[in-house]
Order: C-alpha cells, then structure tokens, then sequence
C-alpha cells in the first residue's frame, strides 16, 4: 500500500500550549496554560471542549464565543491547524503557544463559528467545492446518505484514516495516478510497501483542487528564525485556483509544474526560484490552458500580467511548504496530490515570496 | 462554441466580458439606479495571474423589498418589472428599506469569478446607517419572501459567511454549486443561444435575471432581450 505518508499526515499533530486571554481573567491566581495535541488535519474549534474545562472557573459571566489568537493575529478558524502552524511559524515553534478567548469575538475580520456544526458543513463545503473541481459536479457529495455523510466527519474528527477512505472512495474523487508508484513498481529498486496501485484510479481530469498561502515579506532573511511575524491577513494571499495538469508521455507533471502555473509571474523573466529548484528541461504547456485559448479578448489581462510580472525581477520564492515539509521541486505533482492532500481533497500549500521593499506598499 | 456540448460554465477571460457587457446594459437599461462598477482587487502584483483578479461591485444599495409582489411566484422573471420600474422616482430606483425599528438598511453586492465552479458568485454584505453590520437573520427579513424560505430550509448550503476572496473579510455568499447546471437549462431555452452558439457577453445578464431575485434585485426585460 502507498498509504504511509498519507498516515503520517493524518496522525500528525501540534502540541499547542494555551493561554486564556488576560483580560477574561477573573481570579487569581490566574488558570495556567494548558497543553493539547491539534490533529494537523483538524480545525482549532473542534478542541474547545476540551480546552474550556480548564478555563471555566476563571472567565467573567457571558456567553462563550470562542476564538483562537496568535501574537495578536485572530486565527481563521476553517483553516486547518496544521496550515496555519506552517503559515504562522516559519520557524516551527513547539508547543505552539496560542491564545484563547471566550468572549469578544472580532466578527469584523473572522467568519461566525457556530461551534462544530459551522466546522463540519465548512468541511462539506470545500469537499463539495473540491469534488466540483474534480468531476465538474459535486453530485457525489451532495447525494452522499445522511449516514455515511456523518460517518466523514467522525473519520475527520478522529483521525480514521481507514473510516475515511472507506466513505470518501465512494465519492469516486479521482484526480491523478500516482504514476510515480506506478514507476516505482516497475523499477528494480521498488520502495517498501509499494506494490498496490488502485486499478479503478483512471485518471479522469486533469484539475487539481488546490489552496494557496502566499505570504510576502519584504525584509530579507537568510534564517526561518528571523523571519517577521505575520501580524494581519492583509499579508498573506490566498489563491483558490485549480491546478490543471498536462502530462506528456514519460515525463512527470513536478511540484515546480505546479507551483509554475499559480504563480506564473515568478517565472515569466527568468527563473526566479530559489536555488534549490534544478532547472530540468520541461515543457511548459501552460500557454495551452482552456481559459486562453488564442482569444484575443484575452489580450487586456495578458498584457496587465506582463506589465505586472515586471515587478517580480526580485522577487523570490523562499519557503514552499505542505503539511509540515518542504518537498523537493522536482516531486510528481500527482505524489504530492494523493499523499499530502487533506481530507477535504484540497492540497493546501503555503510559500513565502520575498519581494523587493519598492513594491510592499 | 455549441450549445449541445457545453456545461454552463465560463473561463474568466469570458466572465470578464461579460461583466462588461453586464455592467453597460446596466447602465443603459436601468439609468436611474447606481452603475456596477469593474474593480481590480488590490492582489499584489507580483502574484498575478493570467486569471482575473477583478470583480462586479454595487454598493450602498437600499434595497427594494420585492416580496408583496411575490406571491409565492418563485420561479417568475422579470415581467412586472417594467412596470413596476416606471412606477418608481426617477432618481431613486432604490427604494429605501425601512426595517422594523425604521433604520435603514444599506447592500453591497460583488459579483467574483470562482476557478473552481467556473461560475460567477455573488458575494453580499449588510449594514445599517450606522455602519453596523446585519447577521442573516436581519438580513432574511429584507429578503424575499422565497428566499427566507430556500435559507430556513438549507441553513449551510445556499447563503453562508465566507471570506471574500479579494477582502479577506466575511461576507454573505450565495452558494454556486448548482449554477453552471441551471445556467445551460437557461441558455438552452433561449433561441439566441440554440441556433448560433453559446453567446458568452450574456452570461451575466441570464445569469442576474435569477441570482438578483434571491436578493430581490430584478432587471428590465429589456435588458434580458437586448441583443447587442
């Protein structure tokens, strides 16, 4: 089975130290910061009963709005713990020390959280969204029975990878074969583990539901330790966009292929990409995407994208990270894809871009 | 590109000219209502993109509460409504929605692209004079009545808070899984589009006929058969 890294995903976990915002404090000594394992795949108000015990005795009278802070950054609640640990610590710091409130929530800059109904259908949602991506529909989703929608959730909630994948293929959410395994079992040096490829897994589109974090800063920093804080979402972009693969005969569709096609301006003058990326002869068929196809009412954007791209000469890609890793470039896409995913099919993947002071207005 | 063969959706580069073309009929059918304005969002250039990073936007809107003339007629179109526009001011379309406690309630309606649907998404937000923003039970109460109903109905599935893609703030967003499925039956009913192709400059246009209902926005008819 190629499962093992998809169970290192789903096992793994952030130790978060919590604190209870001062100012909700009502007695002394103040209630000390409690420590608990975040299930990477999982969502911050889905601990809340098991962090409230703890803080309870402590908080003035009201009606407990929870809500998550780090160094004073509100914390997007439908975003899952293991994406906005890679995102807000560069440098991983462990435990993760966040804040807690149970009153006052900012409503202007965060989505109301209904507790974990608002988690589970934003969850269903964005597999819906996904599913959309994938097949052009989402029938599958919404037409999944009562109980094996239930059944999901627990999987996700739980940490069940086994419970999960036994609805989820259900939902027939295909997107690539892994065809590096495929490789792999035909090569002589066969990875451990390796021999099953899912016959029924035909590829059946070439669209990729993808999440993207971009953060840009402008201080430049050699050390993920000197990294500045993130301290508004103003500064991180989030690109929605699929990723719509092209795989030619015996080459692999990369991470980089990837990455090139989201943010296609890195890569319009010269390869800006960071050292580490090699430079292997690729086709790029991103000029082929259905969207331009030789329209010439596509010209306006192009033009404003080439005039943009301009701005980027010193750009750079400094950190490209997935689930808690910086994969090599030269990865499949479609190794990433079915391994790194979270269960909502989404791949979540968070870069840092330094780009130069002129523009950070 | 044939009617037959297409699955309701439009790339971007088709969204934005038909944003365009949407936002000129707007204009010319419906001159005494504010115009839809085309804004290019405040994404950083160095990440752009091929895809359009722009959007629709209407704001500070009153809205016209719709839903006495409704009767329960939910899938009816337009055809009161020009009628029911030459009853109204010259200069104020826009009526004023005046709530129970007689504050008045102001919209601000963006219309984004969504990569993943391929569809146009309405995204929405509430406030009163004051500035302070509506929750979605306040909001039900200006909404037609077909509408209260779909949201008691389907609480996560039709309007929910999300983020607003280019704000990064919540905002009110009428869920589009269904849309590129309705949209085809739309075109398809249509003769413009039967006999000669897909024409994506209407797009938006059909596709406001129904999404502005939900919300209690209607257009001339005029601006649905205009042609040009």
């Amino acid at each position: 089975m190629h499962m093992e890294a998809q169970k290192y995903v789903w096992e793994g976990a952030i130790p978060l130290q919590i604190h209870l915002h001062e100012s909700e404090v009502t007695t002394l000594p103040p209630p000390p910061p409690t420590l608990i394992l975040a299930p990477r795949i999982g969502y911050l108000p889905l601990l809340v009963g098991l962090i409230r015990p703890y803080f309870s005795s402590a908080l003035p009278p009201g009606v407990d709005t929870v809500w998550f802070e780090y160094k004073g950054l509100p914390l997007k609640w439908y975003i899952p713990t293991g994406v906005l640990f890679d995102l807000l610590c560069p440098e991983p710091e462990r435990p993760w020390n966040l804040t807690v409130h149970f009153r006052g929530y900012p409503g202007n800059v965060l989505i109301p959280c209904e507790g974990e109904d608002s988690v589970k259908w934003s969850f269903i949602n964005s597999l819906k969204e996904a599913a959309y991506i994938i097949n052009g529909n989402c029938k599958n989703v919404m037409n999944m029975s009562q109980s094996d929608q239930a059944e999901l959730w627990r999987s996700v909630m739980n940490g069940s990878l086994e419970g999960y994948l036994r609805v989820s293929s259900k939902l027939k959410l295909v997107t690539i074969e892994d065809e590096y395994s495929m490789k792999m079992n035909f090569s002589s040096k066969s990875q451990q583990g390796n021999g099953e490829t899912n016959v029924a897994g035909q590829p059946k589109t070439g669209r990729i539901p993808v999440r993207l974090y971009v953060w840009s800063v402008s201080e430049d920093f050699d050390d993920l330790e000197d990294a500045p804080n993130i301290d508004s979402w103003d500064k991180v972009s989030f690109i929605n966009r699929p990723v719509e693969i092209h795989v030619e005969k015996g080459k692999f569709f990369t991470l980089h292929d990837a990455v090139k096609m989201l943010l296609p301006s890195f890569f319009s003058d010269n390869p800006l990409i960071s050292d580490e990326s090699p430079k292997v002869d690729r086709v790029d068929k991103t000029e082929m995407s259905s969207d331009d196809t030789s329209n010439n009412k596509g010209r306006e954007n192009l033009s404003e994208h080439v005039k943009s791209s301009s701005t980027t000469r010193n750009a750079e890609i400094k950190l490209v990270r997935i689930q808690g890793i910086e994969p090599k470039l030269e990865i499949p896409f479609s190794w990433v894809v079915n391994n790194l995913m979270n269960p909502d099919h989404f791949l979540h993947i968070y870069i840092c871009v330094k780009v130069p002071e002129a523009n950070t207005t | 590109m044939d009617i037959l063969s297409w699955d309701g959706t439009l790339s971007s580069t088709d969204f934005s000219l038909a944003a365009r073309s949407f936002a000129d009929r707007w204009k010319r059918f419906n001159p005494s209502f504010p115009p839809w304005s085309w804004v290019a969002c405040k994404k950083q250039p160095w990440i752009a993109s091929r895809e359009v990073d722009e959007y629709l936007s209407l704001e500070n809107i009153c809205l016209l509460i719709l839903s006495e003339e409704d009767h329960g007629e939910e899938s009816g179109t337009v055809e009161e409504e020009s009628s029911c526009s030459k009853e109204e001011e010259p200069i104020d379309t826009a009526t004023l929605v005046p709530s129970g406690d007689g504050e008045v309630h102001y919209y601000d309606f963006h219309v984004v692209y969504s990569a993943s649907y391929r569809v146009p998404v309405l995204y929405f937000r509430a406030y009163c004079s004051s500035g302070q923003p509506l929750a979605l039970d306040e909001i039900e109460k200006d909404l037609p009545s077909c509408s209260a109903k779909v949201l008691l109905e389907s609480k996560w599935t039709f309007i929910t808070q999300e983020e607003h893609p280019y704000l990064n703030r919540p905002w009110y967003k009428l869920h589009p899984c269904g849309t590129s499925e309705w949209m085809k039956l739309l075109f398809l009913g249509d003769t413009r589009h039967t006999k000669s192709g897909v024409k994506f400059e209407q797009y938006l246009v059909s596709w406001f006929s129904v999404v502005g209902q939900v919300v209690g926005l209607r257009i001339p008819s005029e601006m649905l058969n205009d042609s040009n």
